[in-house]
C-alpha cells in the first residue's frame, strides 16, 4: 500500500513539474507580457499544486502544512498575476501586434 | 437608530468569531499538533488579532455560512480544480504548438456579484481558467485579457467567462 | 525507486527555473522581468519541498511557507512601485 502511494506521489510530482516546464517554456515564447503572465500565473499554480500533493502523498504527517502552502499559493498567484497585469496595462507596456481589441484602451481614452 | 447599531454590533460580532475560528484553524494547521500549549498559545494570539484588527479584516467573512452555500462551496472548488486542468492542458498544448496559435484581445464583461470577497473569487478564478487573466476591475465592469479571443461582445463574453464560475460564488457570497 | 521520481522532478523543475531565469535576463521591459520573478520564486517553492522530501525534513516546508508568502509581498511592492505610487 506504502508502496503505491509512494509510485502515485513521485508521479504527481513529475507531473507537476512537466507543468512548470510548459510555464517556462510558454514565458519565452509568448510575444507580450500579458501572454507571458497568463503563462507563468496558470501553470505554476497547477504545477505546485500537484508537487504539494505528490510530497502529501509521501509523507502524509506534512499533509496538513503543506495545504496551507497550498491553500496560500491559490489565493496569492492569481491576485499578483492581476496587479502585474494593470499596472502593466497603466504604465503603458508593450503590446503584441496580435492583440485584436484592447476594450480597457478605448474606455479610458473615452474618459480622458 | 438602536436596531442599526444593534445590527452592527451583531455584525461585527459574528465577523470576529469567524475571523478567530479561521485564524486558529490556519494556526493548528500550521502546528499539526493538538497540544495543550500550542492552543493556549493559539487562542491568545488569535484574541488579540480579533481585537485589534476585527474591523479591518471583515472583508474575510462575507461567506455565507448556510449549509447550502457550504455545499455550493465544495461544488464550486470541484469545478475550479476542473477548470484549472483544462487551462494548464490547453496552454501547453499552445506553448508546444510550434506556430504558437494565440489571438489575444482584452474584452470587458459584467458581473452580477455585489460583495468585495465574491469579486475578488471571480477575479482570481478568472486569472486561473482557460486562456483568460483579469486586468483590472471597475465597479461590475471585469476587463479580461483572453489568449484565443471568441467573441469581443460583452454579452457573449460574459456568458463565456464569467457564468460559469457566478452561479456558485452567488450563492456562496452573494 | 521514489528518489529516481523525486530527482527527476527535480531536473525537470531545474529546466524550467532556468527558462524562467533566461526571460529574466532577456527583459526586454521591467514588468517581463517582474514577471519571471514571480515564477522564479513559486519554482523555489517547489525547489523547496523537493529538498525537503529528499532529506526528510518537515523544518523546510516551514521556510517554504514563509518564502511564498514573502515572493507575493515582494511582487505586490515591486508592482506598486512602477506604478509609482510611493
Amino acid at each position: 500500500m506504502e508502496a503505491i502511494m509512494d509510485i502515485i506521489g513521485g508521479l504527481l510530482m513529475v507531473g507537476g513539474a512537466c507543468f512548470l516546464l510548459f510555464g517556462g517554456l510558454g514565458l519565452i515564447r509568448m510575444p507580450d507580457i500579458y501572454n507571458r503572465i497568463q503563462a507563468g500565473s496558470k501553470t505554476t499554480t497547477l504545477g505546485t499544486l500537484l508537487t504539494l500533493a505528490g510530497a502529501a502523498c509521501l509523507q502524509p504527517a506534512w499533509g496538513w502544512k503543506l495545504l496551507l502552502i497550498g491553500i496560500f499559493l491559490i489565493f496569492t498567484n492569481p491576485v499578483s498575476a492581476q496587479v502585474l497585469a494593470s499596472t502593466a496595462h497603466r504604465r503603458g507596456a508593450h503590446q503584441s501586434p496580435l492583440t485584436e481589441v484592447d476594450r480597457l484602451a478605448e474606455d479610458r481614452e473615452g474618459k480622458a | 437608530m438602536d436596531k442599526l447599531v444593534n445590527k452592527h454590533r451583531s455584525g461585527r460580532l459574528r465577523s470576529g468569531i469567524i475571523l478567530f475560528f479561521v485564524l486558529m484553524l490556519f494556526w493548528l494547521m500550521l502546528s499539526s499538533q493538538l497540544r495543550i500549549d500550542v492552543f493556549v498559545i493559539g487562542t491568545i494570539v488569535a484574541l488579540v488579532i480579533v481585537l485589534l484588527y476585527g474591523d479591518g479584516l471583515s472583508f474575510l467573512t462575507e461567506l455565507r455560512l448556510t449549509p447550502k452555500a457550504i455545499l455550493t462551496g465544495f461544488q464550486y472548488y470541484g469545478y475550479f480544480f476542473k477548470e484549472l486542468f483544462k487551462s494548464n492542458f490547453k496552454l501547453a498544448g499552445i506553448v508546444l504548438s510550434p506556430s504558437l496559435p494565440i489571438n489575444p484581445a482584452i474584452v470587458k464583461v459584467r458581473t452580477r456579484l455585489q460583495s468585495r470577497m465574491g469579486r475578488l473569487m471571480l477575479a482570481n478564478s478568472i486569472t486561473l481558467t482557460p486562456g483568460t487573466l483579469s486586468v483590472e476591475m471597475d465597479g461590475e465592469w471585469l476587463y479580461v485579457h483572453w489568449v484565443c479571443m471568441e467573441t469581443a461582445d460583452i454579452e457573449q463574453a460574459t456568458a463565456r467567462i464569467v457564468s460559469g464560475f457566478e452561479s456558485y460564488l452567488e450563492v456562496m457570497y452573494g | 525507486m521514489v528518489e529516481i521520481l523525486i530527482m527527476l522532478a527535480a531536473g525537470i523543475t531545474g529546466a524550467a527555473f532556468l527558462l524562467a531565469l533566461g526571460r529574466f535576463v532577456l527583459g526586454p521591459s521591467r514588468f517581463d522581468r517582474v514577471v519571471a520573478f514571480d515564477v522564479l520564486t513559486v519554482i523555489a517553492i517547489t525547489f523547496i519541498v523537493l529538498a525537503a522530501l529528499l532529506e526528510n525534513r518537515g523544518i523546510y516546508l516551514d521556510a517554504a511557507l514563509v518564502y511564498a508568502l514573502l515572493s507575493f509581498l515582494g511582487v505586490i511592492a515591486i508592482a506598486r512601485y512602477l506604478e509609482g505610487r510611493f
